[in-house]
């Protein structure tokens, strides 16, 4: 039964293999760069339910944490070259400027420091509650923006940094969003998610069953954020340049929306969600042409997409706070009874 | 042998006094009862004792350690454990798992081993598993094990609030009204189980009930407060007998 089981998961994660192998390989430039954006979007996802829906810390600094991956990232795939012509207005700090690495150890090291940043910034706010919590969250982001606006020599200020390699690709994105996802459902699994849940559910009822609360949220903060670090790496090299600008609120709004969309608390819910709001968001990107990306201009109402998509998200918390897929999940199970017969099982 | 001991500890919220002086003594393997009307602070006893409040005066303590103002969960894993006067059990999660999660706090093994499934990490969960199940076999509930633990009725619930609470291994039990909202019948049962389970798991209980036919069929040695004031200790029948009771609280409850 057991070996039964992971057999199929096994074929499960194959076939998304095959799936993506025939996609990177069919499809136009244009369209890999959405699915690359769909991986990332994953991870990122997966990182905020972690934090808010398994443990219910309800956190709004997601993109602090993501730029702190991307920047500490890129400073160390970028070449001494790179580096120097980057800094044109104050030099890069010295021991910065000729480490060289590759992508996946930059990456790592990316969600490390995030992680720890992370780790820094939660332990003295995690004893507040649900909305102050949320305030003070919000405040991370901001402040690590604005930190980076302002270290010149270090981050090269609002000038950002150009010129990063690509490193993404659909291997890259899609192998970290799987194993993200397989690692999101072993943790929910273990005793430490069960511990993490049992905090969302009632923290004064998870107290008296002997959980340390201090210990296990930021446990949950630090390996959200260290995902959220190493999502913001994985976009820093897709999209070859980085600037303060792209990390504010909005960006944590985007991954709010797709966990919410998805049901709070949901890995295939969230995954579901990641994949069809990039997907839109490209999709209606017509709407507004505030970010040009080179292709086409469309004269029109800038900012009209977020409109659409924040009216979708106060529809959501209106009518439907279960998303897509509540706290359920797809099994197995679900799968093997087709789409139309929604037999909904915790996993 | 006394298992637990609060030394005049008292419990103000500013200009309330909610506990005032109190002394209680539970005797190792005893069921003891606390009883009083409501308001008088029972809650608050607890809650002092399981390091949700820390006394504003006076020491408590436990297994001959004072435990004085010591975090909630260390206190849980020292030896004790409780139930709520408003049932808290982790609702959207299974039986099962509500179970399971109480067995966390003993979990050797740190989160990196537990996601990774490694071998020795694995073995652990199978005997919180077995263990789980026997627990649930025991008091009644296992043939719920996958449900919400929302979806149970009512007296249902507060029984699985109890097998939580007996998962985290306690020497000492501290009920708060666990027959609340319960008929004669089913309070007449938690009696024996209440009975059963303290000889099963080598337990002390302190509880708190209105049900005083429960209380007096249970319990050996019974505390009354009144407006946070201990007014008055002793066996069942002293109690029963004793008119500051009667007139604080019996005579009214009636
Ligand atoms: N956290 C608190 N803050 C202020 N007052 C409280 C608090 N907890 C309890 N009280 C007050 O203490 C008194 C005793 O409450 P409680 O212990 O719950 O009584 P009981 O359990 O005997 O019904 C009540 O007047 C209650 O309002
Ligand atoms: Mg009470």
């Amino acid at each position: 039964m057991f070996n039964k089981k992971n057999l199929y998961r096994m074929g499960l994660i194959l076939l998304t293999v095959i799936v993506l192998a025939i996609l990177n390989s069919v499809l136009g430039k244009y369209q890999v760069r959405i699915l690359n954006l769909a991986g990332i979007y994953i991870v990122l996802g997966l990182s905020l339910n972690l934090i808010n829906g398994f443990t219910g810390l309800f956190s709004l600094g997601h993109a602090g944490f993501m730029a702190i991956g991307a920047y500490t990232s890129a400073l160390l795939t970028m070449s001494a070259v790179q580096k120097q012509a980057n800094f044109f207005v104050q030099p890069i700090v010295p021991w910065l400027a000729n480490i060289e690495l590759g992508f996946l150890p930059a990456m790592m090291i990316g969600g490390i420091v995030s992680a720890i940043i992370g780790a820094l910034l939660a332990a003295p706010i995690l004893r507040l509650k649900d909305d102050y919590l949320a305030i003070a969250t919000l405040g991370f982001g901001e402040i690590i923006r604005v930190i980076f606006t302002n270290t010149q020599s270090l981050t090269n200020g609002a000038l950002g940094l150009k010129g990063l390699t690509r490193f993404t690709n659909v291997p890259y994105s899609w192998g970290i969003a799987l194993l993200t996802i397989i690692f999101m459902f072993s943790l929910r699994r273990s005793s430490y998610g069960k511990a993490f849940m049992a905090i969302r559910e009632d923290e004064i009822a998870a107290e008296a069953m002997g959980i340390d609360l201090f210990k296990h949220k930021l446990l949950a903060f630090t390996i959200g954020s260290f995902f959220a670090g190493v999502g913001g790496a994985l976009l820093a090299h897709l999209m070859g340049t980085i600037d303060p600008l792209m990390f504010r609120f909005l960006m944590t709004f985007n991954i709010l929306l797709i966990v919410v969309l998805g049901g709070i608390g949901s890995i295939s819910g969230t995954v579901i969600s990641a994949i069809i709001v990039t997907v839109s968001m490209e999709a209606l990107r017509f709407l507004d042409s505030a970010i040009n990306l080179g292709f086409v201009v469309i004269p029109s109402v800038p900012g009209m997409r977020m409109v659409l998509f924040s009216m979708l998200l106060m529809l959501v918390i209106l009518f439907y706070q279960h998303g897509l897929m509540g706290r359920d999940e797809i099994t197995l199970d679900t799968l093997g009874g087709f789409f139309g017969k929604f037999k909904k099982k915790e996993a | 042998m006394t298992i637990l001991r609060t030394d005049h500890i008292t419990m103000k919220f500013g200009g309330l006094t909610a506990v005032s002086d109190l002394n209680l003594e539970i005797p190792e393997n005893g069921i003891v009862g606390l009883i009083g009307p409501n308001g008088a602070g029972k809650t608050t006893v607890f809650n002092m004792i399981t390091g949700v409040y820390a006394p504003t005066t006076g020491n408590i303590v436990f297994d001959k350690k004072d435990i004085t103002g010591i975090k909630s969960h260390l206190i849980t894993k020292s030896g004790i454990a409780r139930t709520f006067q408003n049932i808290r059990l982790f609702k959207d999660l299974t039986v099962l798992d509500n179970v399971m999660i109480a067995n966390h706090l003993r979990l050797k093994s740190n989160i990196i081993s537990s996601v990774l499934r490694t071998p020795d990490y694995r073995a652990k969960e199978d005997h919180i598993l077995k263990k789980s199940l026997l627990l649930l076999e025991e008091v009644g509930l296992i043939e719920y094990k996958d449900d919400k633990a929302s979806s149970l009725p009512y007296g249902k619930q507060r029984k699985l609030e109890i097998a939580r609470a007996l998962a985290t291994e306690p020497k000492l039990l501290l009920l708060d009204e666990p027959a609340a909202g319960m008929n004669p019948q089913e309070s007449i049962e938690l009696m024996e189980f209440v009975k059963e389970i303290r000889g099963k798991f080598d337990l002390s209980i302190l509880m708190i009930e209105h049900h005083m036919q429960v209380i007096m069929g249970v319990c050996e040695k019974i505390y009354v407060l009144d407006y946070g004031v201990n007014i008055a200790e002793g066996n069942p029948y002293e109690i029963q007998n004793n008119p500051k009771v009667i007139e604080a609280y019996l005579g009214v409850d009636e």
